[in-house]
């Protein structure tokens, strides 16, 4: 499991490279994952991503069907969105607020 | 590189859940009080955390006391904690609690406004964003500086007393010595000292960050601060591929332990943490793997709440489900056991503190995962000990002042760190080196390989080849900052493999099935071994010194420290 930027996508802001836990991520001029296989899976990049740019996906190794996922954030819910590899996308929102059920 | 010079009154080392807490307990109590940070990453999203927790996992709830958390954590440690430490931090659980509360963290209430509670010491909260919360109110403290992305490799310690520390910015060429009243250690615990569940490319897919070296255990095991307990490994239930939280699906809908032929197994073995990893190892050596949690079945509401759930603590088992078109409810969830982590916010490995939490260095306080005999801290356990420990250090610094380093001592830390930059043409890589020593502790140290047994003939070789890669390691060379870190590492996860190997082969009996299975001494030996099996480096050699149980009506200090 691990990242891939979309350099398309990357406006630059550096504020994925800013907060990964492993130091992982680098600058020029538009983010780069510099080392894929150190990734902890913590998502916290996709997370600080406002471009939609930085997309978290499971390795094969660990039974990954290529599908690759970012957020979007709108006031408390936080949506994650799944791009499938058949096209489709999936939705699930989060409200911020609102505690696990479990 | 560059030197820089900073001082600060209180340095705190690892700015995750303990770090951020100290800070922001100082800030409230002594807003006149210098207090640094120094992260290796960004205090927003460093650490345990960085994905977000489940849940709350040590809080007293309703008709439960303090009393009762402390019985709870010895009965799961067959005895070996320190009772002291624990009442201290059991207090504290439901203060530190609603002060999390108050800085944003989103608890689950009733139409009463009561916390609702999940089985007898856990609460449901929304804990995606914990670390960020904290990291806000650390900043809004006036008198604390946060360096971001500074790893911190050694401490100045002088006549057994802390001066300051050094280490290096991994991004930019600079090297800091920093001189400090007091110094708090939160670096956390060790994962990545066994080979680990996924061995390719997600590697790094396991439940303790791989980010926490054991850092702060090398730099007190080379500074001759005592150790206690790592021989209590802690081995985490998972679930398969993902390694994420089985306590959630556990608890959550009440999902059972059952083997292949569907036989809920959990009774047979026992319920303690250890007995519950034991009980899967053994249903798979006895060919009745794999094992499950049985949560066929459920709800699809419940399915649609446990999607959710995982995007706020461990988001690659969400994707796991979606991408497999199966869930939960129409598939038994696969777990198993990862291997072994040092982590003494869950069993009780790590320094050797007094009930204040100085560690047995003078002035040198710590918190969280990296302080030991106090397991089943959790979160609010580590927040608990976070401010114990800022709370000590404020006193200590009243009658302390700073001590200063020598250039002699600055210069050969500095040159220490310049020579792995400077030299080229190294034979190893540090990925060699780290994937041969996780081989080495796999095979020789009790590793998933092994069924997480050993004996002593294989704790020798262990030890052995530990010793030559740690000669290796000296040979290595970095291009730039972020590889000099993974030198740094590499030698911390190295000095704590050897301290480890000591330990192990110190208990001589089986008091914790899988955390410590010793294949020489299978039997429990309460008369010889309900004791700590503390450690220190001297001269080069580790000294195993045991030491007799502390119980919580003690108030403990360090009577026969230098």
């Amino acid at each position: 499991m691990s990242i891939m930027i979309d350099s398309e996508k990357c406006i630059g802001c550096g504020r994925c490279a800013e907060v990964c836990p492993g130091n992982l991520i680098a600058m020029d001029g538009k983010a780069y994952m510099k080392y894929p296989k150190d990734c902890w899976g913590c998502t916290s990049c996709i997370k600080e991503c406002s471009a939609g740019a930085v997309k978290f996906f499971l390795g094969a190794d660990m039974g990954g069907m290529g599908s690759l996922v970012h957020t979007r954030q709108q006031g408390d819910i936080l949506t994650w969105v799944m791009e499938c590899p058949d096209g489709s996308v999936k939705e699930i929102h989060i409200n911020r607020k609102e505690s696990n059920r479990y | 590189m560059e030197l820089q010079k900073l001082s600060t009154d209180v340095l705190i080392i690892g700015g995750g859940t303990a770090g951020c807490y100290a800070a922001i307990t100082i800030g409230e109590h002594s807003p006149d009080t210098k207090v640094l940070i120094c992260e290796k990453a960004n205090i927003r999203r460093s650490g345990c955390l960085a994905a977000g927790v489940n849940a709350l996992n040590a809080y007293i709830t309703d008709g439960q006391t303090p009393q009762d958390y402390v019985d709870y954590a010895r009965k799961d440690a067959e005895g070996i904690v320190r009772g002291d430490l624990l009442l201290t931090m059991s207090e504290k659980l439901n203060a530190v609690t609603e002060h999390l509360e108050r800085l944003g963290l989103v608890i689950l209430k009733d139409e009463k406004g009561k916390y609702v509670t999940r089985g007898k010491r856990n609460l449901k909260i929304n804990g995606e964003n914990i670390k960020p919360l904290l990291a806000d109110a650390v900043y809004s403290m006036k008198n604390v500086t946060v360096l971001n992305h500074v790893n911190m490799t050694d401490f100045s310690v002088s006549e057994n007393r802390i001066k300051g520390a050094f280490g290096f910015n991994v991004r930019k060429e600079i090297f800091y010595s920093i001189t400090a009243k007091a110094v708090i250690i939160c670096t956390g615990g060790a994962a990545g000292l066994y080979q680990p569940n996924n061995t390719g490319f997600s590697r790094h897919k396991m439940w303790y960050p791989p980010f926490n070296t054991g850092a702060g255990y090398a730099m007190g095991i080379r500074a001759g601060a005592e150790m206690t307990t790592f021989e209590m490994r802690f081995i985490a239930l998972r679930c398969k591929d993902t390694i994420a939280p089985t306590g959630t699906l556990a608890q959550g809908v009440s999902a059972k332990q059952i083997n292949a032929q569907g036989e809920v197994y959990e009774d047979k073995y026992g319920l303690t943490t250890s007995q519950r990893v034991h009980g899967t190892v053994m249903e798979n050596i006895n060919g009745r793997g794999p094992c499950y949690l049985k949560t066929e079945g459920i709800t699809s509401e419940q399915d649609d709440a446990l999607l959710r759930a995982y995007l706020n603590m461990s988001p690659s088992q969400t994707i796991k489900w979606l991408e497999s078109g199966k869930m939960p409810s129409q598939q038994n969830v696969e777990i198993e056991g990862t291997e072994p982590y040092i982590v003494g916010g869950h069993t009780a490995s790590g320094y050797w503190v007094d009930t204040d939490r100085e560690t047995t260095i003078h002035g040198l306080f710590a918190a969280g995962d990296v302080a030991g005999g106090c397991p089943q801290k959790y979160v609010t356990g580590a927040l608990a000990e976070g401010s114990i420990a800022a709370q000590s250090a404020l006193r200590y610094i009243d009658s302390h002042d700073f001590s200063g380093i020598s250039d002699e001592e600055i210069s050969r830390h500095f040159w220490e760190a310049e020579k792995f930059l400077d030299r080229d043409n190294a034979p190893f890589d540090c990925e060699q080196l780290e994937e041969a020593m996780q081989t080495v502790m796999d095979r020789y140290a009790g590793g998933i390989r092994t069924n997480y047994r050993y004996n002593e003939k294989q704790l020798a070789a262990a030890n052995e080849r530990i010793s030559q890669i740690e000669k290796l390691a000296e040979t290595l060379c970095a291009d730039d900052m972020h590889e000099l870190m993974s030198i740094y590492e590499l030698r911390e996860r190295l000095t704590v493999c050897k301290s480890l190997i000591a330990h192990l082969a110190a208990r001589k009996e089986t008091r914790w099935h899988s955390f410590a299975e010793n294949l020489d001494y299978p039997e429990r030996d309460d008369e010889n071994y309900l004791c700590y099996i503390n450690s220190r480096l001297e001269n080069g050699r580790i000294r195993i010194i045991r030491r007799r149980p502390v119980k919580e009506d003690e108030h403990y200090e360090h009577n026969d420290r230098q």
